[in-house]
């Protein structure tokens, strides 16, 4: 699945999607420990494990512990993840076991809306929670995923409704409302890292929590970015571009996105 | 010692109306077949609980048999939103649907402090989130040793657990293996269990890795060959992507629904195995 902008944005060589999963990828380092989600995320991880990091670990959250899947899994609990794992787990072991006590490096979040302080929302669209105007699926692993990982990375496609000053329920907590939550609640994990999206990255100011503007994708203005935010977005005191996609990183990419058929979206 | 019944009288004698009724399984070894069965005999006003609520929920929302879910992820796994759920959160259709809302770390100790026997569990999980405003399941616990607030959450004991597995002995023995999720969990954690399995067997085969649940710590197990699909069983059948994709297009439409409901759950030839 690509966004419409993808052409205009990229001049057609490969689209903003393909930009944004080779920059989740390139986020992952060697041997690290990844709790991954299905979707771009799980595309992001398989990128990189057959690229630059060829000792990731993935964890995914049905159980499975090392999975070295051969094709893209389609959910969270395929059967390819059980039978390439190195140890299947139930689902309280891998809570509470492997994610609760910072076993884990790295998170993958992306949601319905992300505010300045990088809160996540998938649980309602609307302020009235009993009465919302969007029923969203609601928390999964993330709000442990976020408070317990060594740190997060969030991935979603950038536009105004997704990208809010405030979001209308904390489902994970980023930097919390006021850009200080994670000190006063002394959380393990040092939160979101990046929010890497179609248009570019978002990375946190330390001293307030707010997600400034980084870098942007190739062929794309930092007006672009700004009009696409629902808060007025600061910029890093420089902004850099995206290196593009290498063509090993798309043949290799695009061969994985092959072995879903049928399709299933990323 | 568990009994070894058919599908539909399984069913009838373990699930009534207004039971807490969790129907588990994490993507892999879904009893689709035992949640169609409740839809079919009509049953009402029903707790359902599961930490990833998908099709089988949607289709028993959309059919009237719950008015509260208790869940930690609901959607349609690689497809989108499930209509049925949200036309029941959002319009009260066919009924009002009451939710409480956990994370996936929070239901799972849920389970294993219900299949403990204790009050609740502790976990270090919620914080940060708006959650506990809205869910009243979940509180905090100080440690009594290093005086660190905890999150707390309530233990989950359902009236009835009903999972699905591979095989079973003709003593009612059960063997699942592959994702696990919170099966063990689910069957400890309740009052009443169904198993339903792929095959009734002389005997075990060994299995590495497999969890088996001892016939006399089950209720009631059910051959229903098949019993999972959509879902997949390891060592018996693949995932039926197409059909999550189709129900998309049926989920989102009342009519539809009901349509699907009437040929495919009440329709002639369609009783229970």
């Amino acid at each position: 699945m690509s966004s419409p902008r993808s052409d205009s944005a990229t001049g057609g060589e490969f689209t903003s999607d393909e930009m944004m999963t080779v920059a989740a990828a390139r986020s992952l380092r060697d041997e690290a420990v990844c709790f991954v989600g299905i979707g771009l995320p799980s595309t992001a991880a398989n990128l990189a494990r057959r690229t630059h990091a060829p000792g990731l670990v993935l964890i995914y959250e049905s159980g499975t512990l090392g999975a070295e899947p051969e094709r893209l899994p389609l959910s969270i609990g395929d059967g390819v993840l059980a039978e390439t794992a190195d140890s299947v787990v139930g689902v309280p072991e891998i809570f509470n076991y492997w994610l609760q006590p910072g076993r884990v490096d790295v998170g993958f979040l992306g949601g319905a809306q992300v505010d300045r302080y990088g809160n996540i929302n998938t649980t309602v669209i609307g302020e009235d929670y009993h009465d919302p105007k969007v029923r969203l699926p609601g928390a999964g692993g993330a709000p442990e995923i976020a408070t317990s990982c060594g740190e997060v990375l969030i991935v979603m496609r950038h536009n105004p409704k997704a990208f809010v000053s405030a979001v209308d329920f904390v489902t994970s907590v980023g930097y919390g409302r006021d850009g200080r939550a994670r000190e006063q609640l002394g959380l393990p994990g040092k939160g979101p890292v990046r929010v890497i999206t179609d248009l570019g990255v978002l990375e946190p100011d330390l001293a307030t929590g707010e997600l400034v503007l980084s870098r942007v994708a190739p062929e794309v203005e930092v007006e672009q970015v700004r009009a696409a935010t629902g808060w007025p977005l600061r910029t890093a005191d420089e902004v850099g571009t995206q290196e593009p996609p290498t063509e090993r990183e798309l043949t290799v990419l695009r061969e994985l996105k092959a072995t879903l058929g049928n399709g299933e979206s990323s | 010692m568990a009994r070894i019944l058919q599908l539909d009288t399984a069913v009838a004698e373990l699930v009534d109306d207004g039971d807490t009724v969790a129907l588990e399984g994490f993507t892999h070894l879904i009893p689709v077949a035992a949640g169609h069965e409740i839809i079919r005999q009509r049953t009402r006003n029903l707790t359902l609980v599961r930490m990833t609520p998908d099709v089988i929920y949607d289709q028993l929302i959309g059919a009237g048999c719950a008015d509260k879910l208790v869940f930690s992820w609901g959607g349609n796994p690689g497809v989108g939103s499930l209509h049925r759920f949200r036309d029941a959160v959002q319009h009260s259709w066919p009924v009002p649907l009451e939710i409480e809302e956990h994370s996936h770390a929070g239901m799972a100790n849920r389970y294993v402090a219900g299949a403990s026997g204790l009050p609740f569990a502790v976990l270090r999980g919620y914080a940060g989130t708006d959650l506990p405003n809205h869910t009243d399941t979940i509180s905090t616990v100080r440690c009594p040793f290093t005086g660190e607030e905890l999150a707390a959450v309530a233990a989950l004991n359902p009236d009835v657990g009903i999972v699905h597995a591979q095989r079973a002995d003709r003593a009612g023995n059960v063997q699942l293996w592959g994702i696990t999720g919170v099966q063990k969990e689910t069957v400890l954690a309740s009052a009443r269990s169904l198993v339903t399995v792929e095959e009734v067997v002389d005997e075990l085969p060994e299995q590495p890795g497999a969890v088996v649940l001892p016939t006399w710590a089950v209720t009631a197990v059910a051959e229903v060959p098949g019993g999972a699909h959509p879902s997949y069983a390891q060592g018996y059948y693949e995932r039926d992507n197409g059909y999550y994709q189709d129900w998309d297009a049926i989920g989102r439409d009342r009519e539809r629904f009901r349509e699907w409901l009437d040929t495919e759950i009440h329709g002639a030839g369609r009783s229970a195995r």
